[in-house]
């Protein structure tokens, strides 16, 4: 395994070489140099390191885990979020006050826009469902995670792939599809880490001491399966030169529009709600230290779920040159799927009876307790949408880009922070967290910032779709598009507000992060439960 | 492991017997209204299927029991609005400008359709208010480049300026005096003093005095002695204090070294001919009709 990863490494040095020195543009030449640096930097640390592919962070612990992998994950996770949060607020501002495009190519809208998409689902959200992934498939299965050097290719080969991909954004390297804007050359070098990704897994699997495998460990697979698929079919692309980042997509018209929102929309099924999922699974009865609610729930919701997600993407193209009849299967697949999405609800809410009162105590089970009402609201909010005749309304507006946040912020953020504050202390092998105060102090931040993100866009977006389809008495287009535009500004002001409280808040949790990795404890007021308020 | 069942504390509930890393899983059953709402909505999207448009085929797809189709729905729709409009629209089409400025309910519809068209198609460089921009002319005062009668703002719509679409376009351009090199800079310098002058602002005495001789010579022919300008040739008039590029001494030595020349497309080739109309009334009532 050693040395079949040296040989890949090696390989990997010589192709960037290869299409540095024979590059026809000037990005491609850069990103060569990159895969070169990173192949080389990857085996001198091997050389340094022998066969330490790391420990245990607990010296104690029975079983050899990988911790230090996760460890490494836990890091990226928190320095991303912060990267993508605070990308996100500077085009919110841009669409409030276009001068802060600066007119210049690198920083403007159409750059950074999918620079802030790319960094928070995939660089924050992909690096937390890769961390928790591993740590969670280690404890569930009783055992050390497979593949030796693999997992450290996975995490960091991931993030390759995400320097890769930002930096050609900001340079204006693009393929034009939403969320899968990377080109060919990096798409190739993320399959791999992804088939790597799945072998890791698997393996783990196999070598477990545990009769059953547990939920977690279905979603995860599931997500990390299906978004292998989704990849390579949305991506398929012909290049123009194979040593020039340009390519033409292989599918054309109404069938490409398809295959990117079957991507797309299942990026958000697989990506952002089944491995979500899997880190609720796991880290929602650890916290909240109660059995799961329901068994049989999960393997109901969990195989509904699965099954229909797939097929509801037509719901982006109603109204669309797409035919009726894909059009109604989009539409009534997604009013099916609303209850295999709350079945993750009840079963995560549920978990908690019998430890409501630790609500009060406990800011951590706090935010995966929220996370899990916004999930529930934004998958409430989806099949709405995707009704056709809220859809006419809703469509293109800003709506859509509230009912996004709220699963985004609400869910997917929140349950994730929640999970870090978790694993920071075990990674770091620290008796606690350095404040659990200034936990709080981010819940409240995160949780002010969404409500104001949400409510401002749900506002702008059917103020948006109202006035687009207002008509005078006698026929007539009641506003001009420019009109519609102006009448946004003061949502976009707030929206803008409630995304800068959401950034501050990840700064706050970067700070206690940090204090907890060099093992500092906060001296402050403890949260006591209501039994020990008495005695006090 | 030896599966190890134990009734829960709380909630009474057994347990699977399963436990990964201390999570054990309770054995509940699925909620009722949960499994109520599911089966619920896959009945209801079984008869969606059965009423719409659903299920693909070799070469078609199953079109539902009313044969319900978008484009279908779409068309109608705009067939009803094209309806409800027909009325007017004809007797738009016969009557002159003139009648239909006079006539109450056409006018009402034609400002209307003009109102809405024009927020469609010249808002974008006239304004959504008709104010402009600098090289883009307000159309609310009643100052007019080619005119201000109801005919006259019908044929800039219909053929616009200095465009490669329409023969009929409205065509003349100012000289570029400096890089032409029909005037020195200093001779230059004193005309926009002279200008100044004319419309009213603040000027160099002896400047302008140099400089009319110039303008007689040179500017008359278009904008006028007196600076009133010519609409048949698009000559801006320069004795007021409206300007099209700016006002400032800078602004006007500019406009006279290198000429300016506005391009307007022709609508005509665009928008049908009503709709033109009804542009021209809407423009016409913005408050310098004349």
């Amino acid at each position: 395994m050693y040395f079949i990863t040296m040989l890949l490494l090696g390989l990997g040095a010589l192709l960037g070489l290869f299409l540095s020195s024979r590059a026809v543009d000037s990005v491609i030449a850069f990103h060569g140099w990159m895969l070169v640096a990173f192949c080389v930097g990857f085996i001198f640390w091997m050389l340094r390191r022998g066969d330490n592919t790391g420990g245990p962070a607990n010296p104690d612990s029975v079983v050899n885990y990988n911790d230090a992998v996760v460890r490494v994950g836990v890091v990226l996770s928190v320095f991303w979020g912060v990267v993508g949060f605070l990308v996100g607020l500077v085009i919110a501002l841009q669409l409030a006050y276009p001068a802060l495009n600066f007119d210049l190519p690198w920083t403007s809208f159409g750059r950074l826009r999918p620079l802030h998409t790319s960094a928070v689902i995939f660089a924050f959200g992909g690096n937390v469902l890769i961390m928790t992934s591993m740590h969670v498939v280690q404890r569930t299965c009783r055992a050390r995670i497979a593949g030796g050097w693999a997992p450290w290719f996975v995490l960091l080969g991931y993030n390759l792939f995400i320097v890769i991909a930002a930096s050609g954004y900001v340079l204006g390297v693009t393929q034009s599809k939403e969320y899968a804007e990377p080109e060919w050359y990096a798409d190739i070098w993320l399959t791999l880490v992804w088939v790597a990704y799945l072998l890791v897994f698997l393996g783990t699997l196999w070598r477990r001491k545990e009769p059953h495998i547990y939920v977690a460990n279905w979603f995860y697979l599931a997500f990390i399966a299906t978004v292998a698929m989704l990849h390579i079919i949305n991506n398929l692309a012909m290049p123009v030169s194979f040593f020039g980042a340009k390519s033409y997509i292989v599918w054309a018209g109404v069938q490409d529009a398809l295959i990117q929102w079957w991507y797309a929309h299942n990026a958000v099924g697989f990506f952002l709600t089944a491995g979500f999922l899997g880190i609720m699974y796991y880290y929602v009865p650890k916290q909240a230290d109660r059995p799961i609610y329901s068994y049989r729930l999960s393997i109901v919701h969990f195989w509904s779920l699965i099954f229909l997600y797939i097929w509801a993407g037509p719901h982006h193209l109603l109204y669309t040159a797409l035919p009726d009849w894909a059009q109604t299967l989009g539409m009534t697949f997604s009013i099916m799927l609303w209850m295999p999405s709350w079945g993750g609800m009840i079963n995560g809410l549920m978990t908690l009876s019998g430890a409501w009162d630790k609500l009060r105590t406990d800011p951590i089970l706090r935010l995966l307790t929220i996370s899990l009402a916004f999930y529930g609201m934004s998958t409430f909010e989806g099949p709405l949408m995707a009704i056709k005749t809220v859809n006419a309304l809703s469509h293109y507006t800003d709506w859509t880009i509230g009912h996004v946040h709220s699963g985004a912020l609400g869910w997917v953020g929140m349950v994730s922070f929640g999970a870090i504050y978790y694993m920071t202390p075990l990674v770091f092998n620290r008796k606690q967290l350095y404040s659990l105060r200034l936990v709080s102090v981010h819940f409240w931040l995160a949780t002010i910032g969404i409500v104001l993100y949400a409510a401002a866009m749900w506002v702008s977006g059917i103020l948006q779709g109202l006035m687009w389809r207002a008509y005078d008495s006698l026929g007539f287009l009641e506003y001009s598009f420019a009109e519609t535009v102006e009448a946004m500004f003061p949502f976009y002001v707030i929206r803008a507000l409630g995304g800068g409280l959401f950034v501050i808040g990840s700064w706050v949790m970067a700070y206690n992060v940090y204090r907890t990795a060099r093992g500092h404890v906060r001296t402050e007021r403890p949260y006591l439960a209501a039994s020990e308020y008495a005695q006090a | 492991m030896v599966e190890h069942k134990e009734i829960d504390d709380v909630s009474g509930v057994e347990t699977t017997g399963h436990e990964w890393d201390g999570i054990k899983e309770l054995n509940s059953p699925m909620p009722r209204w949960w499994l109520g709402i599911l089966y619920a909505s896959i009945v209801w999207s079984i008869g969606y299927w059965i009423v719409y448009p659903a299920i693909p085929l070799v070469d078609s797809y199953t079109t539902g029991l009313f044969g319900y189709s978008s484009r279908a729905e779409v068309a109608s729709e705009m067939d009803s609005v094209r309806e409800a409009q027909a009325g007017h629209i004809a007797e738009l089409r016969s009557a002159s400008l003139e009648q239909i400025r006079t006539n109450p309910d056409l006018l009402e519809f034609a400002l209307a359709g003009g109102r809405s068209a024009f927020n469609v198609n010249c808002s974008q460089c006239h304004g959504s208010g008709a104010q402009g921009f600098s090289g883009y002319p307000n159309l609310n005062d009643d100052e007019w480049l080619w005119g201000g009668t109801l005919d006259e703002i019908q044929y800039t719509i219909a053929h616009g300026a200095r465009n490669e679409m329409d023969d009929d376009a409205h065509l003349s351009d100012m000289p570029a005096f400096l890089t032409d090199e029909i005037l020195s800079r200093e001779e230059i310098a004193d005309t926009t003093q002279y200008v100044l002058q004319l419309s009213g602002g603040e000027y160099d005495a002896g400047a302008a005095l140099q400089g009319a001789a110039i303008y007689d010579e040179q500017c008359a022919a278009c904008h006028a002695e007196d600076g009133a300008g010519d609409n048949e040739l698009g000559a801006p008039a320069l004795n007021n204090a409206i300007w099209l590029y700016g006002g400032s001494a800078k602004a006007i030595a500019e406009t006279i070294s290198n000429s300016r020349s506005g391009v307007m497309p022709a609508w005509g080739g665009i928008l049908d001919d009503v709709t033109v109309k009804q542009l021209a009334i809407y423009v016409h009532s913005l408050g310098g009709g004349q």
